[in-house]
């Protein structure tokens, strides 16, 4: 087996030891959602009137429409939360054994994405089983059709979370990523409200909702999970995906980046 | 070209080698030579730059200026032959607690492309070489302080490297588990022929025939064995009078 592969193995099989080992995670990843799902969702129903809009083709619950929107938060928050590992990482000293293995950084920051990634997914099929059974019920093809949107949202996420990890010092200053990128970029989507809902209220508003990538990440989501594609949505996903992934990349780079700039005693 | 010259070359060569952290000037032209299987202590209080020098041979970030080469490979134009052949043990933890030992030793193998089978054998084995053979299946945070350093050393030996660098890898330990750890790497020079540069500011961990290189804020002061350094006073005397520090800082 080539050593690329055992490499890329090895980084996946921590990740998911590391998951199982922290069932909390896993639990409060689904809660998290489903305290929406259940409770925001149940409430706003009534509150909220939603006319026809793609992909939907009739008048659906608010239910129906935020569950995509909590498919993108769970991945919003994975992506946080590798980002916080690896600030923690980078802390206590256990991401150097990491950076001095001899395979190129762009491939070891690249395998511990992915590996992110696909826990993160894991658990938003887990969620989907329980919207499922909550009585939110998708096409059958669009179980599988949503696969690759997920992936490719984790993946855009999850880059955005390395670039942020590769800037912040101190693990304290981590809350500061909560107040400036996971609340803005949640609440300024499409994740629980229709754009056109935004539009009534402020353009302003609106139009910064159609230029956050959480939006497009979202609606990818959406319409995959009904057997379409929004290519709007997919180009600019895979578009910042590849920027933020680039960025992240220099900024781990020996030479060029500034988490070089981080001095250690001794 | 570079490959045949590295079967003969020194286990690292550091050349004139500067680095700034912003305007703070962390190493200034320090040079360094540890040759094959031989064991070199590099010597400073805190602070004088040993963790940045480790930092810039392990590639973590690249120094402003000189020349770093593991065995005959320049650490920066071919890191990846580079890093292939250095085991390193930080200052700070590199395992994961939540994860047995064996676990985390597969892991750090498969970060050298060493997997299945030969990575099940090697990690045996390096368990062996450290004695912790008992205790794969504990996880990390369970062991004392003096078997998890072992464990480092372990994680550290799992590719075969042929330069180890250690960085204060007796800092925390008792007198007992840091003459553990002293044995242990002076038997892995003399039995696996592997180099060491080790970063201390521990004399008590220095013998007299030993090279130490004496590394003072980022500056190299001397750079012979001890015991020439020494010249008929105690090493901690030649040490504070060499460094200008004041008595009670050895």
């Amino acid at each position: 087996m080539s050593g690329w592969v055992i490499a890329f193995g090895g980084i996946l099989r921590r990740e998911v030891l590391r998951f199982a080992r922290q069932r909390e995670r896993f639990l409060a990843a689904l809660v998290r959602p489903l305290v929406w799902l259940f409770i925001f969702a149940a409430g706003f129903r009534s509150v909220l009137g939603l006319s026809i809009t793609p992909p939907y083709k009739t008048y659906i619950l608010y239910e129906i429409y935020v569950t995509p929107g909590l498919c993108g938060m769970i991945l919003l928050f994975a992506g946080m939360q590798s980002s916080l590992s690896m600030v923690y990482d980078r802390e206590t000293g256990a991401m150097r054994s990491l950076l001095v293995s001899p395979f190129p950084r762009w491939f070891l920051l690249g395998s511990k994405l992915v590996a992110a990634v696909m826990v993160a997914v894991l658990q938003v099929y887990a969620f989907l089983l329980i919207a499922l059974i909550w009585g939110i019920r998708p096409p059958l093809v669009g179980f599988v059709a949503v696969l690759p949107a997920l992936v490719l949202a984790g993946v855009m996420l999850g880059a955005l979370g390395l670039l942020i990890s590769s800037a912040i010092r101190q693990l304290e200053n981590f809350a500061g990523v909560m107040n400036f990128v996971i609340f803005p970029m949640f609440f300024a989507s499409s994740a629980l409200y229709p754009l056109w809902r935004m539009k009534e209220s402020s353009l302003l508003l609106y139009h910064i909702c159609r230029i956050n990538p959480f939006t497009h990440a979202v609606e990818l989501i959406r319409f995959a999970l009904y057997g379409q594609l929004s290519m709007l949505s997919l180009a600019v996903t895979a578009g910042c995906a590849v920027v933020f992934f680039a960025a992240t990349v220099v900024m781990y780079d020996p030479a060029k980046g500034l988490w070089r700039g981080k001095r250690v005693a001794g | 070209m570079q490959q045949s010259a590295a079967s003969n070359a020194a286990a690292l060569a550091v050349v004139g080698v500067s680095h700034r952290f912003g305007s703070v000037e962390a190493l200034r032209d320090v040079s360094l030579t540890v040759p094959q299987g031989s064991f070199c202590a590099l010597l400073g209080v805190n602070g004088a730059g040993k963790s940045t020098l480790f930092s810039l041979i392990t590639r973590l970030y690249d120094s402003t200026s000189g020349r770093i080469e593991v065995a005959g490979y320049d650490a920066r134009r071919a890191s990846r032959q580079a890093l292939a052949r250095i085991g390193v043990v930080f200052q700070s933890r590199a395992l994961d607690g939540d994860l047995t030992l064996t676990q985390n030793l597969a892991y750090h193998a498969a970060l050298h492309g060493i997997g299945g089978a030969a990575a099940r054998a090697r990690v045996a084995e390096v368990l062996a070489l450290v004695g912790l053979h008992d205790r794969a299946a504990a996880r990390v945070s369970t062991l004392s302080g003096g078997q998890k350093r072992r464990a480092e050393i372990a994680r550290a030996l799992l590719h075969r490297p042929q330069l180890l660098l250690l960085d204060e890898a007796t800092a925390g330990l008792d007198v007992r588990a840091r003459a553990d750890v002293m044995t242990l790497v002076r038997g892995l020079i003399a039995t696996q022929g592997v180099s060491c540069l080790w970063a201390t500011h521990i004399l008590d961990e220095i013998l007299p025939a030993d090279h130490v290189v004496v590394l003072h804020r980022g500056r190299v002061l001397a750079d012979t064995t001890a015991a020439v350094i020494s010249a008929g006073q105690t090493l901690a005397e030649a040490f504070l009078q060499l460094t200008g520090l004041p008595e009670g800082a050895a």
